[in-house]
């Protein structure tokens, strides 16, 4: 789950890390009695939209009166913003944030992550702030320093001084920035997080160390525990079907092709969508019933499915282990009659009483496709797509 | 032969009084493997499925003499387990729940590292030798006895690479599905070891997917250590950057992860790889006729 900005810098706050002031605004006149109440005569006028790149998208303006504050804030104000994360239909921008403006002396980039390839907590610093952290892996390496945490003993001495050496900061810097290391690995472990990044932390020129971003995304599966953040979560930035798939237990995420996929089990449902294109097809969607699917789950699957105008033709491809063949077939044939698919549907069945499940299809009259296998299910698909 | 469980396994089933618990440990009791126990704290001297059930685990080892175990906890509570497991002097852990906390697992692999024992999981279908023993949730049917080691980190898509192998009479000396999450416990590697030195273990499918560079590594260590033939398949091409595909662990993060840098590595260290998931069975009887 994904915070904005300015949620993530109260939990900075909190965490007693360096955040210039800012207040959030949803009008022109809110973001102009904002600057005022922040006084100077620099104030940066952020979106919060659930993206990065923001700055380049026009995203974050630099405003010097209070005309430029109320004009960036009406320019940004119900638009869509689209950034190179975003997708094409951008994200709704429905809140700005107004911040105090920084005297930058220089730009550095923080992040903190589950490294899953030495399972344990990395930080991730480099002295090239402000740019894409992967393009600067790609094009300099050598700028990047990491150290990884060891649960037992947490974040240590020698780790911090490793990190502010990659990032040349002077003695009074080092230790600020030793704190704010500890603070952030207290933040991320008491929130759950599975990402933290400051890009840019920053180095005024008063030689204080803050963070001028602050990204944090918590990690779902320890949602359970996290009530308070878990009512940060913002759903005008996520995608309406994904969305609703995950409110009736379903994994969904969209495409941009026109042949729809229903599967059990996600690695399953991803060598599907692979198979559609190897053959020459678009998949539409990655979709991944579960292992408990009923006939309620399936028919809200072909719901969703079907409410992507771009669908021409439906693949269902079970592997029923635990699920049985006849029950899916059932819940296929009560999706298909109630909702009224309209395009065509293939069918690949396979594991426990397949055959059972073969035969109701058959008897349902409805017009539905059997495919054998992966293959024959893939060609069959397509063919029906471009009719 | 095979890896790491058979015929010999005894099991004590961490959360067998849950639903999910109980129909699956009822499932593995029919297709033969010997539970002989079950753990819920608070339940101590009750008897569930026919079998003792213990308020601990150290209480159910001791009485048993049981050197593994299967999880089916709930996900606040299943890294507790998985370490209460490790401390009673468990060998192999499975542990089936799905959902725990990337953050309790990095803690429980930090926390492994002073036991003598393996964890399979979590997120995972379990593992299955066929004819001897199954601790998980697959379905026994598809499997057949015969020489083809499996390791895979998905659910239903092993299951296909498992059905392939027995339809074309090759058959399964033992199946592992080592899971979909970032922070878990054997991986590619481990896994090849074992089968390599299996004998038994003709050759090996190996099903990636999406997420991490473990395939990548897993291609160097076939190119070094195994000379058995193996056959892979990653899934994900079309796999959008930034999204989770179902599993926690399948995405493709800062520019890492993608299907075709595995595939490419694979390719590169000699694997034989299929982009068609259907082909894997296939390949795999070609190679080993070869």
């Amino acid at each position: 789950m994904n915070l904005h900005e300015y949620q993530s810098k109260q939990l900075f706050r909190e965490y007693g890390i360096a955040v210039p002031e800012g207040i959030l605004v949803d009008t022109p006149e809110a973001a102009v009695r904002a600057a005022e109440k922040l006084g100077g005569d620099l104030w940066v006028i952020k979106a919060q939209v659930h993206a990065g790149g923001r700055g380049k998208a026009g995203g974050v303006k630099f405003a010097r009166s209070m005309d430029e504050v109320h004009r960036y804030t009406a320019e940004m104000l119900d638009t869509r913003l689209v950034t190179h994360q975003s997708g094409a239909e951008g994200l709704p921008v429905n809140l700005v944030y107004v911040e105090f403006g920084s005297s930058i002396d220089r730009e550095l980039y923080l992040s903190m992550l589950v490294d899953r390839e030495n399972s344990q907590i990395s930080f991730i610093a480099s002295e090239a702030g402000g740019m894409d952290i992967e393009q600067v892996a790609d094009d300099t390496p050598e700028k990047i320093v990491t150290a990884s945490v060891v649960a037992a003993s947490g974040i240590q001495p020698y780790q911090v001084r490793e990190l502010a050496a990659g990032l040349n900061l002077d003695k009074s810097q080092s230790r600020q920035f030793a704190e704010l290391l500890s603070n952030i690995y207290r933040l991320f472990q008491e929130c759950d997080a599975s990402l933290v990044e400051v890009n840019p932390l920053i180095v005024t020129k008063d030689g204080d160390v803050v963070a001028l971003d602050a990204k944090i995304t918590i990690e779902e599966n320890a949602l359970f525990r996290q009530e308070r953040l878990v009512k940060m979560r913002d759903i005008s930035q996520e995608n309406v079907a994904e969305r609703e798939a995950e409110e009736n237990g379903l994994n969904y995420v969209s495409l941009d092709g026109n042949i729809a996929c229903m599967v059990n089990g996600a690695g399953l449902a991803m060598a599907t969508m692979d198979l559609i294109k190897l053959h020459g097809g678009q998949p539409a969607n990655f979709l991944d019933v579960g292992g408990g699917a009923t006939v309620d789950r399936v028919a809200t699957a072909f719901k969703i499915i079907i409410a992507n105008e771009n669908v021409t033709a439906i693949l269902v491809n079970i592997f029923g282990g635990i699920v049985r063949c006849d029950l899916i077939a059932e819940g296929i044939i009560t999706a298909v009659r109630e909702i009224g698919v309209t395009c065509p549907v293939v069918v690949r069945l396979e594991g426990t009483n397949v055959d059972k499940g073969k035969v109701l299809l058959a008897e349902s009259k409805l017009d539905i496709i059997t495919a054998d296998d992966l293959t024959d299910a893939a060609l069959k698909v397509i063919t029906a797509s471009e009719c | 032969m095979s890896i790491l469980i058979n015929k010999e396994s005894r099991i004590i089933c961490q959360g067998i009084t849950g639903n999910q618990g109980s129909f699956h440990t009822q499932n593995c009791l029919e297709y033969g493997s010997q539970v002989v126990a079950g753990v819920n704290p608070g339940r101590g001297g009750e008897k569930h499925l026919g079998l003792p059930i213990f308020n601990t685990m150290r209480e159910a080892v001791n009485q048993t003499g049981a050197r593994v175990s299967m999880i089916y906890v709930p996900a606040p509570f299943a890294a507790d387990a998985i370490l209460e497991a490790a401390d009673s002097g468990i060998e192999l852990i499975v542990c089936i729940t799905e959902g725990i906390p990337v953050l309790d697992m990095v803690k429980v692999k930090s926390a492994l590292r002073s036991f003598d024992c393996r964890l399979i999981g979590p997120n995972c279908p379990g593992i299955i030798t066929p004819k001897e023993c199954k601790i998980g949730i697959m379905p026994g049917f598809i499997h057949m006895k015969g020489d083809i080691g499996v390791v895979s980190r998905s659910g239903t898509l092993t299951y296909e690479a498992v059905y392939q192998t027995t339809q074309n009479g090759l058959g399964q000396s033992t199946c592992v599905g080592i899971g979909g999450d970032p922070v878990r416990g054997m991986g590619f590697i481990d896994c090849l070891a074992l089968f390599q030195n299996d004998p038994q273990t003709k050759g090996v499918v190996m099903v990636g997917e999406i997420g991490g560079t473990e395939e990548e590594e897993a291609a160097a260590y076939i190119q070094s250590e195994i000379s058995k033939p193996v056959v892979a398949y990653i899934a994900g091409v079309t796999a959008p950057a930034g999204k989770r595909m179902g599993h926690a662990g399948a995405i493709i993060a800062g520019g890492k992860g993608s299907a075709e840098d595995k595939f490419k590595a694979l390719d590169l260290a000699g694997v034989a790889t299929v982009r068609s998931p259907a082909e894997l069975g296939h390949m795999m009887l070609q190679l080993v006729k070869d």
